[in-house]
């Protein structure tokens, strides 16, 4: 059972879950689940873009991501129509585009259901460098925006009027949740990225008192979650993103029963 | 008491209006409810905590602030009143640069340390957050700082507590403790006594004076109670879009231009708490607490009619 493309799948989902864990929180903490989605769905065009061009494909949805992020932010600062509409709107945009792009693609036929789904066992050591590489950086610059990060989470205009530069701080976060993204599509595929993130933070939330308690039991049940659903998927011959984040799911809805039922008297 | 920019906003009413103005430290445009402005208080005060000038902000195409001047100073407790909709959260955002003015010039002194209590905490229940973990993100505040803090606010019994569970008085004082804890240069509170009650209220600007007196920050205090001033401020500015009056709170009050502003009856009700003292001149509005006989029977302000 242990071949190398089993060790690798598990290696990449483990660093994953570490690195998604601290962006999974603030996602939820800073209600931008749907933005994720957006930009997530967005990457698929990144895939189509890499590929005509040549490029590495972790790159270039790297740079459409980004740049779809900045497009979304600047959106955003209208005050017409509520974000939430505007992103439910734009992620099935995206999306639709980038499975045109993707299919006017000349040359091989391209596996359209990888991208959408994932293919966590067809990791390859380059992807492994990159989750490493990258998921470091991201790791890195949490940890060390990590006091303004959380003082503007829990109230912005207090963190601003206090002196945080909230502008430059969302803008880092931003583009380290579109790296995170880009670098987690390979493996969970553009559809089930963002329940990557948010669906271990949401099993961790009843059961953590803190910020940095909530970050470090999210790691803790996404990290369990790949171990076990990468084994689910090899014992029922099953795809391996999707059986990672069936196993998330079922974690998260114990665990907001449990809350539901701690709560009543 | 009066101080520098009284004094011009005075001498500059009265040049408009003689029969308007007043030596006692008030200082009113002529007529509120139409477009007037005081008189330019010229440059920006560099020896101010904050000074604005000319303040202008528009919304769709509407002028919610229109020539706004305003200093706040060392040790000084500066009240801002108006009625719903005068602007006064807004003017609050632009001295803390939370919004860029769209006229005018707001300067804060270098290295200003803010403490801001806003108008709405809405907690998020979806991130975890004990109050001393609140309390310590605002700065590195050691905790025995931070149990002293609480208690002098009184919300020492909430310090292990998650912020989602605390009532709304509660909350706060616990935003107020965050202020105080970051040793502020300024003071801002909004509306700092909703969801307060009447006796909490009182002791509350009583904290907030005395804690003044002891670490001499400047104070920014807003209110939309019209009939509840703070004896212990320095200076009452009225605002409905632009700055009606300005002056001590005692003068204010019997300012024509405050009662055409707030009317005559509110201008009547007008009351002054004497937080030292054991009576006010409360007549009306002021009561909102079921508890008022308790609050009387402990010593706080009496006269309500409306239990």
């Amino acid at each position: 059972m242990l071949e190398p493309f089993f060790l690798r799948a598990v290696v990449a989902g483990l660093a994953l879950a570490v690195v998604a864990a601290p962006l999974g929180c603030f996602v939820i903490w800073q209600r931008m689940a749907y933005f994720g989605e957006t930009v997530a769905q967005a990457s698929l065009i990144g895939v189509a873009l890499s590929l005509a061009l040549r490029l590495d494909i972790t790159f270039g949805v790297i740079v459409i991501a980004v740049a779809v992020a900045f497009l979304l932010l600047w959106f955003s600062r209208q005050q017409v129509v509520a974000v939430d509409s505007i992103l439910g709107l734009l992620h099935h945009a995206a999306l639709a585009t980038g499975v045109i792009a993707v299919s006017m693609l000349k040359g091989p036929p391209v596996d359209l259901v990888g991208f959408l789904f994932g293919d966590v066992f067809a990791v390859t050591t380059s992807d492994i460098a990159w989750i490493m590489v990258g998921g470091a950086a991201v790791l890195g610059a949490v940890a060390w925006l990590w006091q303004p990060l959380l003082r503007l989470a829990v109230h912005e205009d207090l963190a601003a009027a206090e002196g945080i530069d909230h502008r430059r701080v969302r803008a880092i976060f931003t583009i380290l949740l579109a790296v995170t993204i880009a670098v987690a599509m390979k493996i969970v595929g553009v559809l089930l990225v963002m329940a990557f993130l948010v669906v271990p933070a949401v099993a961790a939330r009843p059961f953590a008192g803190t910020p940095e308690r909530m970050v470090l039991l999210t790691a803790i049940l996404a990290g369990a979650g790949v171990l076990l659903g990468l084994s689910l998927s090899a014992t029922i011959d099953a795809p391996g993103g999707p059986a990672v984040v069936i196993v998330m799911s079922i974690a998260a809805a114990l665990s907001l029963t449990a809350a539901s039922v701690m709560r009543r008297p | 008491m009066a101080d520098r920019d009284v004094r011009a906003a005075a001498a500059a009413a009265k040049a408009r209006s003689p029969e308007d103005g007043h030596d006692h430290g008030a200082s009113c445009s002529p007529s509120c409810a139409a477009h007037a402005h005081e008189g330019s208080l010229g440059a920006i005060d560099r020896t101010a905590l904050v000074s604005a000038r000319g303040l202008g902000f528009q919304r769709n195409g509407r002028d919610l602030l229109d020539g706004i001047d305003l200093d706040i100073r060392k040790r000084e407790i500066v009240m801002l009143i108006g009625p719903n909709g005068a602007g006064k959260t807004m003017l609050v955002r632009l001295l803390l640069g939370l919004e860029t003015p769209d006229r005018g010039e707001v300067w804060r002194r270098e290295g200003l340390r803010i403490g801001y209590v806003p108008q709405r905490f809405d907690v998020d229940s979806v991130i975890p957050m004990t109050v001393e973990r609140f309390l310590r993100l605002g700065g590195d505040a050691s905790l025995a700082r931070i149990e002293t803090i609480l208690d002098e606010v009184g919300a020492g019994r909430t310090r292990h507590q998650q912020l989602s569970q605390l009532s709304g008085g509660e909350l706060q004082r616990v935003v107020l403790a965050r202020a105080l804890l970051r040793d502020p240069d300024l003071l801002v509170l909004d509306e700092p006594v909703q969801g307060v009650d009447y006796t909490g209220e009182a002791e509350l600007y009583n904290l907030i004076a005395r804690l003044r007196d002891k670490r001499g920050f400047g104070v920014l205090l807003v209110s939309h109670d019209l009939h509840i001033v703070m004896a212990r401020s320095d200076r009452v500015v009225c605002l409905n879009r632009h700055v009606c009056c300005s002056g001590v709170p005692e003068t204010v009050a019997q300012h024509p231009a405050y009662a055409r502003l707030f009317g005559a009856e509110a201008a009547r009700a007008f009351a002054v708490y004497r937080l030292h003292h054991d009576h006010s001149h409360d007549i009306a509005g002021a009561a909102r607490s079921a508890d008022e006989t308790a609050a009387s029977a402990q010593g706080a302000p009496k006269g309500n009619e409306r239990a």
